[in-house]
């Protein structure tokens, strides 16, 4: 994906390397992700999710990169490829798999699920569906940052298919024009549901889509979580220094289709098994763990305690209980 | 020949204006293009020009007169050395009589005004109807500009004894917002044109001065991005107030009203509120057209999660307004550029604050229930005068918030009248007044005399020209004219 893009994004040389412990954040950060989103998947299958669920997996190393580098009181805002944000936010993975399930005990009672979801105490401002919404709202999110100043940064996520909204743009100039502390997150998987990046937009560097507002953009390697959290750091910073947006183009990949429902036949199983095998943001993670001299069972460790989360997860959303009926008509008005 | 220079009109709705000064002397050589004179409107200062070459001969209103209306002679440009002896007898040559367009307007006319009514209406009704239109089409200047305000009744609202201050509903909204803004520091004003500017209708004047930059806050014209962003505001604790330039604007932001506004609430099992008002003016202002026309009172009442107003007159704009910016829902408040400009009695209290969601009896009666709201009510009232000459009593209800609405005293007021017509400019299919119908029918149909009726602006685009416009407007004639029919009176 590197190769195709043209653009040299920074390599792994160029950023500061990860302690021991920034590495095992990194590792359990993203594995909790990946063991969650395939329990979502079984459940799904199961029928105990339904609708639409969006799976983040192959992705982790973005946002787990991004949350590494943010700050407490920083705001996440995404679109609804969400369950990793809300996971790195610190959101509780049981509720966040019983809002999955449409339970009573989920974020939102039940009545969002996968596709919105907030947390007010994770700051976690969604999770919302609209494709392109987050932009603005994420930009709005700092708008309050700026006017209370009081130094937190807005960190806003969104798809490639979805930076090709004229309201992306439009929260572009404001977010420049007003000088905002938001970070937006281009998560660039190559694919608008089934339409590959190139069939789609006319500049497919989309670092640059920021440059016409005078926004920094930067196109990096979003499966190297090193890559990210160093870009992040410096984007962040840009922010809270009270210089406006910045923009981060992070080139990653999603190992399943755009939703439950799409069998992805509009690329070849080859490119999905090169990506994984090649560029998998936790296998990059485990082998530099392992050549500094952890041991298997250690790695080991941390991923049979992220499956036992994510299987209490899953057996809390399995057994509790619908909404009460009578939630039909709450929180409609406040 | 000589040539009347007229009071111009500065804007749509403009009927009258100050002769603030004159530029140029009686006597003085004047050529097309030349300042004369300066205007002062409630919005604005302007300059006025000569249209013509000539000599400036009279001038017929002198500097710093008040309340001149559109159209007045003000002065009168004559060829060199032609002697201009009365201006009394100079007809303005540059427009169309009244009276040409009031002949006009007759021929357009239809035989039966469009009031939404049932195939099977009564004879002497569609008798009723053809003389209201005949009616409707004389020269009876203005009906949709000059109505007058809704003569509001002592409301319970407000204690009696309370002092009550004169003043348009203008500067009722102006001071709303820096009430609000005063006692909460969360609250600021956004939308295109409302601090530099000064609001495109004025509306925000004197805010940037008082509470600056930060929070009076102008944007570009981009209405998708910036109604997102004062969304997000919301979500993160503070209190926006958005200005529309107008309504019609905000289907370009109908997305983030509805979408995530209307529904995070809902969304997030209560976790995240929208405490935002979506204000500015909404519907028809005066000849601009179908794409500057738009009622959309029926769009956003339509809408779960949102709380919608549309206020009458000053009063229950500044206590509707300060109610909607405290509230800690999305509130869309549907204001109406004619009305901007009516002046009416506003209670001189420190904090006056009305309830969201109840009506208003502006007229109290006992045989038809008028229902309506915003300039709707301008149309109801003055039916409701007509009436009264006939011994019909008319018992008028200004809803004033449009969700959730009050069907209570809906329902209370068609039990004792047992008839109901419901008036709006908006469409008729889907609109508000066919919302009122159906809750009358399913709530009071035994104490129904005859079928609910309905006046509505026309199930088409807005028109331009001033006759078709006019036509496609509900007017005091129709109002007259359903009332009449649901009482089976001709």
């Amino acid at each position: 994906m590197v190769e195709e893009s043209g653009v040299a994004p920074a390599s792994a040389s160029m950023v500061p390397p990860f302690t021991r412990e920034q590495e095992l954040t990194a590792f359990r950060e993203m594995l909790l992700i990946r063991r969650f989103e395939e329990k979502a998947g079984q459940l799904y299958g199961m029928g105990v999710i339904g609708g639409f669920c969006h799976l983040y997996i192959g992705q982790e190393a973005v946002v787990v990169g991004v949350k590494m580098a943010a700050r407490d009181g920083d705001q996440f805002t995404t679109s609804y490829r969400d369950h990793g944000h809300m996971l790195a936010s610190g959101m509780e993975p049981r509720r966040v798999m019983a809002e999955l399930a449409g339970k009573r005990g989920g974020y939102s009672k039940g009545k969002g699920g996968s596709m919105h979801m907030f947390s007010r105490e994770a700051n976690f401002y969604g999770g919302h569906g609209i494709v392109g919404a987050p932009a603005p709202i994420g930009a709005g999110v700092a708008f309050a940052n700026a006017y209370r100043g009081d130094g937190r940064v807005s960190l806003t996520f969104f798809g490639e298919g979805a930076a090709n909204q004229g309201q992306v743009y439009e929260a572009f100039n404001m977010a420049s024009l007003w000088k905002l502390p938001v970070v937006f997150i281009v998560e660039n998987n190559r694919y608008a549901m089934g339409t590959e990046i190139s069939r789609a937009s006319a500049q497919i560097d989309l670092s640059k889509r920021g440059a016409a507002f005078g926004i920094p953009g930067k196109q990096i390697d979003g499966m190297d979580v090193r890559i990210v959290k160093a870009t992040a750091d410096e984007a962040i910073e840009w922010c809270r220094a009270g210089k406006g947006p910045y923009l981060i183009e992070a080139q990653t990949y999603r190992y399943r289709g755009h939703s439950m429902s799409d069998p992805a036949k509009y690329r070849s199983k080859e490119e999905v098994q090169k990506m994984r095998e090649e560029h998998d943001p936790i296998e990059q993670v485990r082998a530099r763990l392992i050549a500094d001299g952890m041991s298997e069972d250690e790695l080991k460790k941390i991923d049979a305690n992220a499956r036992k989360i994510v299987a209490e997860a899953a057996d809390f959303a399995t057994a509790d209980k619908e909404p009460d009926p009578s939630e039909l008509w709450t929180d409609v008005l406040a | 020949m000589t040539v009347n220079v007229l009071m111009p009109a500065l804007s749509p709705t403009m009927e009258q204006g100050k002769l603030a000064k004159w530029l140029k002397n009686e006597g003085d050589a004047v050529k097309a293009g030349d300042v004369i004179a300066e205007i002062e409107t409630d919005k604005a200062t302007m300059e006025v020009e000569a249209v013509d070459e000539g000599v400036l001969a009279r001038i017929l209103v002198p500097g710093g007169t008040e309340n001149v209306a559109v159209n007045t002679p003000i002065a009168v440009i004559a060829e060199e050395g032609e002697e201009v002896a009365d201006t009394a007898d100079h007809a303005p040559t540059d427009r169309v009589g009244e009276e040409d367009k009031a002949q006009k307007q007759a021929e357009a006319a239809p035989p039966v005004p469009g009031q939404t009514a049932p195939q099977d209406e009564p004879g002497e009704a569609n008798k009723a109807a053809t003389k209201a239109a005949v009616e409707a089409a004389t020269p009876a200047p203005k009906a949709t500009s000059v109505a007058k305000e809704p003569s509001a009744t002592v409301a319970p609202e407000v204690p009696e004894g309370t002092t009550m201050v004169s003043m348009t509903m203008r500067e009722a909204l102006r001071d709303a917002m820096a009430e609000e803004m005063r006692r909460d520091p969360n609250v600021f004003v956004m939308g295109e044109e409302v601090a530099e500017y000064q609001g495109a209708y004025k509306i925000t004047q004197g805010l940037l001065q008082e509470f600056g930059a930060r929070r009076v806050v102008d944007t570009p014209i981009t209405e998708y991005g910036f109604a997102g962003v004062a969304v997000g505001a919301a979500f993160a604790g503070l209190r926006p107030i958005l200005e529309f330039m107008t309504f019609n604007f905000s289907m370009q932001a109908i997305d983030h009203i509805v979408n995530s506004a209307a529904k995070t609430r809902y969304m997030s099992g209560g976790q995240i509120n929208c405490p935002i008002v979506f204000r500015g003016p909404n519907g028809a202002a005066a000849r601009v057209a179908a794409q500057h026309s738009q009622d959309y009172s029926a769009w956003y009442s339509q809408v779960p999660g949102l709380i919608v107003i549309s206020p009458s007159n000053a009063s229950d704009a500044k206590g509707l307004l300060k109610a909607a910016i405290r509230n800690d829902n999305p509130v869309v408040f549907l204001e109406n550029e004619i009305l901007y400009g009516k002046t009416s009695e506003v209670p001189a209290l420190e904090d006056f604050v009305l309830p969201i969601g109840k009506a208003r009896i502006a007229r109290p009666g006992k045989d038809v229930t008028l229902v309506s709201f915003s300039i709707g009510m301008t149309y109801a009232l003055q039916a409701a005068e007509q009436l009264a000459k006939e011994r019909i009593d008319a018992e008028v209800i200004d809803l004033r918030t449009l969700r959730p609405m009050d069907t209570a005293t809906i329902i209370e007021s068609v039990k004792k009248t047992g008839r109901c017509v419901a008036i709006e400019e908006g469409w008729p299919q889907c609109g508000v007044s066919a919302e009122i119908a159906m809750r009358v029918q399913q709530e009071a149909f035994d104490y129904l005399d005859a079928p609910v009726l309905r006046v509505t602006g026309k199930d088409t685009p807005m028109p331009y020209a001033a006759n078709l416009e006019k036509l496609a407007l509900p007017s005091v004639a129709d109002v007259v004219t359903a009332a009449k029919a649901v009482l089976y009176r001709s």
